[in-house]
């Protein structure tokens, strides 16, 4: 198993914002997406996990495998900590593993109302949904934002150990380093050129 | 679809998940009435079933642009847009949950109301089919239509002209069967037709609604 991508174009609004993207992560790896803001390392990894169709290029990873994980966590503050990873395991047609609490630091807010955590804890929490699908294929955007060093730590063990170790693949846009031994791939050279026509017709939908 | 659906309802019957809100509503607008038309229970009579129809139909349009705006707004319409459940399917199940916390009470609540109108005797077994079988009409195209409107600000006001016009149909039939129903002719053909919309509906739709949901959704 490996992710592939083959001169890979993506719109963000109907405008192109990277052009001619290649880019190939063996199993067991990970790769750092870098740039700065606005070069299209989201519009990039939304497109790899297939929520916007690619203008032009190739994608090839086995398809039930991806999983995505965004700014936003998707936890719901009226249920608790476990209901909300519980949820995400059926939904993924499996069953919660209690060691995923333990891997993120959440046995002790296990019972607590998602409402009540910090902004820190419920980042652990959605970050503890990629323990529970049980998905090979990873494309995390920003995944340590409001984390603390510690947490940062135990996310990165959590990749490092029981992702990557297991034969997972993990593509990660974010500014800080995680520690782990993941080659970085720069965009700015992918930067599309501006189009004077301004776009498809994508910008009008 | 199963997870989808019971998250949804335990979502609904939490603080501050909007359960009993259509219900409410609809109790408020039938109560509403008598004050509005004069205590004439002939004319009150004659109005009840296009009153009760109509009144929840509002009441189920109340909660609808809540069916996807919260999980677009808290990003998990995005990672169900990535995992093994087929839109469709999220569609489906939304549409369900709608119906179960909505439809169905309205349903259940609506021949208690009838009396507050002075509904004619034989007519209350008909009010009850009649919404039975209307009800998750309203909560499928009201599913499409809120998927539509996802991703716009304050999209409440344009849901309601967006799916009110496509109610009207289920209106119709559905008034129509009660009023039959009243004045003690046959109600065969409305409430077919009343069926044969919710059927149709429940088979198009949720599709219709996927496709909305993965175009908004870039």
């Amino acid at each position: 198993m490996e992710l592939r991508v083959t001169d890979l174009k993506c719109l963000r609004g109907g405008i192109p914002v990277l052009d001619g993207v290649s880019l190939a992560v063996a199993e067991g790896q990970a790769l750092i997406l870098r740039g700065p803001n606005g070069i299209g390392k989201t519009t990039l990894l939304r497109t790899l996990a297939g929520l916007q169709p690619a203008e032009a290029g190739e994608i090839a990873y086995p398809a039930e495998e991806g999983a995505y994980a965004s700014h936003e966590d998707g936890i719901k503050a009226a249920l608790s900590v476990r209901e909300n990873l519980s949820f995400w395991a059926r939904v993924y047609g499996r069953r919660m593993d209690e060691a995923v609490l333990q891997a993120f630091d959440l046995v002790d807010l296990a019972e607590r109302p998602a409402a009540t955590l910090s902004s820190g804890q419920k980042r652990r929490l959605g970050l503890a949904r990629l323990g529970v699908i049980g998905r090979k294929v990873l494309f995390l955007d920003e995944p340590t934002i409001s984390l603390d060093r510690f947490s940062v730590k135990l996310f990165a063990d959590f990749l490092r150990d029981q992702h990557l170790a297991k034969g997972g693949i993990a593509v990660i846009a974010t500014h800080i380093d995680l520690g782990l031994e993941a080659p970085e791939l720069d965009l700015a050279p992918f930067r599309a050129a501006p189009e004077v026509a301004g776009g498809s017709y994508e910008a009008f939908l | 679809m199963i997870a989808l659906l019971m998250r949804d309802l335990r979502l609904a019957v939490r603080a501050g998940g909007g359960f009993g809100l259509g219900l409410a509503f609809f109790l408020i607008v039938v109560v509403l009435v008598p004050f509005g038309v004069g205590p004439n229970s002939d004319l009150l009579a004659k109005i009840a079933p296009g009153i009760l129809w109509v009144a929840a139909l509002l009441a189920a349009l109340l909660s609808l642009d809540r069916i996807f705006a919260l999980d677009h707004e808290d990003g998990s319409l995005a990672l169900l847009a990535t995992s093994p459940l087929p839109m469709e399917g999220a569609a489906l199940a939304k549409a369900v949950a709608h119906w179960l916390t909505t439809g169905l009470p309205l349903t259940l609540a609506a021949p208690a109301l009838g009396a507050l109108l002075n509904l004619p005797g034989p007519a209350y077994s008909f009010l009850f089919v009649s919404l039975l079988i209307g009800t998750p009409a309203l909560s499928v195209i009201g599913t499409f239509g809120a998927a539509l409107t996802i991703g716009i600000r304050r999209g409440g006001l344009l849901l309601s002209l967006l799916v009110l016009p496509l109610y009207v149909p289920t209106l119709i039939f559905g008034a129509e069967a009660v009023r039959r129903g009243a004045e003690g002719l046959a109600t065969g053909t409305p409430l077919i037709m009343l069926a044969g919309i919710t059927a149709g509906a429940i088979a198009l739709l949720p599709f219709a609604a996927a496709v909305a949901l993965r175009i908004n959704l870039r």
